[in-house]
């Protein structure tokens, strides 16, 4: 770590969990959840972009096939799943899986690796999984909430929207407000929900590889143990938060 | 700081109780599907499917238990 002087186990955690952030308060951004993110967005975007220009119908070489087994993946499960007319979902799903996927995916690298490479270079501070950070799961959480009532109100209209709302669970007028509040909070606890729950694993993965760190010498095989009991968490992740926006949006989608 | 023993005690409950109930959970989840792979064979993939996607809902507020925990632990505690 630093050449200056012996870190305790709980300064180099705390290091390590700190995001390399510009600005102050509420104006502060971190900018390595930005640039990762961001990074690996493109690269999702240019790998699939060229395999879909340099697509043969013949026999296809590696690349293509393991992107034709994703694609073919996200469109069995949105037309399982999703119950209305839309071309915007199917594309949604992929990226919400391939990119959730990619960024939980930082997450293997082994964890002083890329902060000891930027320290190298002068940058005091960088965590290298963008799901670590709540704001970026939020931030996604936040545009499928934004679309869950865009196309509620789309297909059901303000009116039918605001129907639905009052009207469920409870049928008699007078029960009407308390039918609105308990559909709020339900509406509201699916983007929540969605957020901290790719936060809550990840996060909870980060902070035991860093804590096995700590260990010292003995390192190396908990280490292992961990990444591989990692494995099934990581794709898993990014799976439940495509099906679950493929879910929420086909219940915005109903129409009865 | 003061009372730092009762931060840890709240990072224990945090994180010791939704474990427990998660448990739970996932071993009647597990048993169902068990259960009905048995009766079914041929249904045995869909289920597995939509068994992980359940296995994601309960874990989730677990997660957050023990991230919240973990935090805790070692942000708050210093």
């Amino acid at each position: 770590m630093s050449a200056a002087a012996e870190l305790t186990s709980q300064e180099y955690i705390k290091h390590h969990l700190t995001n390399l952030s510009v600005g102050e308060g509420f104006w502060s951004f971190h900018i390595d959840t930005i640039g990762w993110s961001v990074f690996l967005g493109l690269v999702f975007i240019s790998i699939f972009r060229s395999v879909a220009n340099k697509a043969t119908a013949g026999v296809p070489g590696k690349l293509q096939c393991a992107v034709e087994m994703v694609v073919e993946f996200v469109n069995h499960s949105v037309t399982s799943t999703f119950h209305g007319k839309n071309p915007l979902i199917a594309p949604l799903a992929l990226t919400i899986f391939v990119w959730v996927l990619l960024m939980n995916a930082m997450d293997w690298v082994p964890v002083d690796l890329i902060p000891w490479i930027f320290a190298q270079m002068g940058v005091g501070y960088m965590k290298a999984v963008p799901t670590t950070d709540i704001n970026m799961t939020l931030g996604l959480a936040v545009g499928v909430f934004i679309l869950i009532v865009y196309y509620s109100i789309k297909v059901k209209g303000v009116s039918g929207f605001m129907k639905e709302l009052t009207t469920q669970p409870f049928g008699h007028w007078s029960l009407y407000p308390v039918n609105f509040i308990l559909e709020v909070v339900t509406l509201l606890a699916r983007p929540l929900s969605l957020a901290l729950r790719l936060f809550g694993n990840i996060y909870a993965g980060e902070l035991i590889f860093l804590l096995i760190a700590t260990l010292g010498f003995f390192q190396l095989p908990a280490h292992f143990i961990w990444a591989a009991f990692h494995l099934l968490v990581i794709p898993l992740q990014a799976f439940i938060f495509m099906m679950l926006t493929i879910v929420y949006l086909s219940l915005a989608h109903e129409d009865h | 700081m003061e009372n730092v023993g009762l931060l840890y005690i709240a990072a224990a409950l945090l994180i010791g109780l939704g474990a427990l109930g998660t448990a739970i959970g996932f071993g009647l989840l597990g048993g169902k599907f068990l259960e009905s792979a048995a009766r079914q064979p041929e249904l045995a993939p869909q289920l597995q499917v939509k068994m992980f996607i359940v296995a994601g809902l309960i874990d989730a507020i677990a997660m957050i238990g023990v991230a919240m925990g973990l935090y805790i632990l070692f942000v708050v505690v210093g």
